[in-house]
């Protein structure tokens, strides 16, 4: 297998998602305080709309990737070689993010299809 | 390996110094450590936003509701807390990305980055506290 993740890949992946996450937030936060919606109708169909949808899910999808290498670092650091632990908490941090993953992407959907519960 | 095992480091003891009374960081590694701490509690309270968000596009009883969460001033002083650690976690990244294309790469302007962020962080804090709480 490749060093997937790992190295000048994570490095990469973990500047290039910082990127995107910076640039959302600050328009995001730019968005908020010139025209946020103040009830339920325009707040739902700002995320019925297509380009916001893809917007938020591209960000979703750099949050994932960016926490993954972050905290993946910050383990091997503090964990020491424990090769044992080690994958018993990189699983469980993959997991809690693929698992975070699904919930967002269902969000998402569930704004179109109305099944939101 | 897929998952950053390295075998040679297989039986050798890695050096560790944890002993946190004794520890005194200079002004970058403070501005480092404070980094990685406010990503791993902006990790940990992803679950809330998500809970938060799918609430408030369930139905406008949903929205109601969130928003009756939001005005109560725990989840108030969270909110504030959290986005105090993220804008912080944002402004070190953005040094950081900085530091990459080599802008303020000496040891005097990457002091002088460190201590304007430390100091502007707190400020930040007392804002989001003025428009939260």
């Amino acid at each position: 297998m490749n060093q997937h993740l790992s190295g000048l890949p994570a490095w990469l992946v973990q500047r290039l998602s910082a990127v995107y996450l910076a640039l959302f937030v600050l328009l995001a936060l730019l968005w908020w305080w010139l025209a946020r919606p103040n009830d339920y109708a325009a707040w739902h169909a700002l995320f019925a709309s297509l380009p916001v949808s893809i917007a938020v899910g591209m960000f979703v999808l750099a949050l994932l990737l960016h926490a993954w290498v972050g905290m993946r670092n910050i383990l091997l650091d503090y964990l020491g070689y424990r090769p044992g632990l080690r994958l018993a908490m990189l699983s469980l941090l993959g997991a809690s993010l693929l698992a975070m993953g699904v919930w967002a992407l269902r969000i998402l959907t569930g704004v179109w299809t109305g099944v939101l519960a | 390996m897929g998952l950053g095992f390295d075998n040679s480091m297989q039986g050798r003891p890695r050096p560790r110094f944890l002993s946190l009374y004794r520890i005194h960081l200079p002004i970058t590694g403070l501005l480092s450590i404070s980094h990685r701490i406010s990503g791993v509690l902006f990790y940990l309270s992803l679950p809330l936003w998500l809970w938060l968000w799918q609430h408030s596009l369930r139905d406008a009883e949903g929205y109601a509701q969130v928003q009756e969460y939001l005005a109560a001033w725990p989840l108030r002083l969270l909110l504030a807390l959290l986005s105090w650690w993220l804008l912080h976690h944002l402004l070190a990244g953005l040094r950081i990305l900085l530091l990459d294309m080599d802008i303020g790469v000496g040891l005097r302007q990457a002091r002088a980055s460190a201590t304007a962020l430390m100091w502007l962080s707190p400020c930040v804090l007392l804002l989001l506290l003025g428009v939260y709480l």
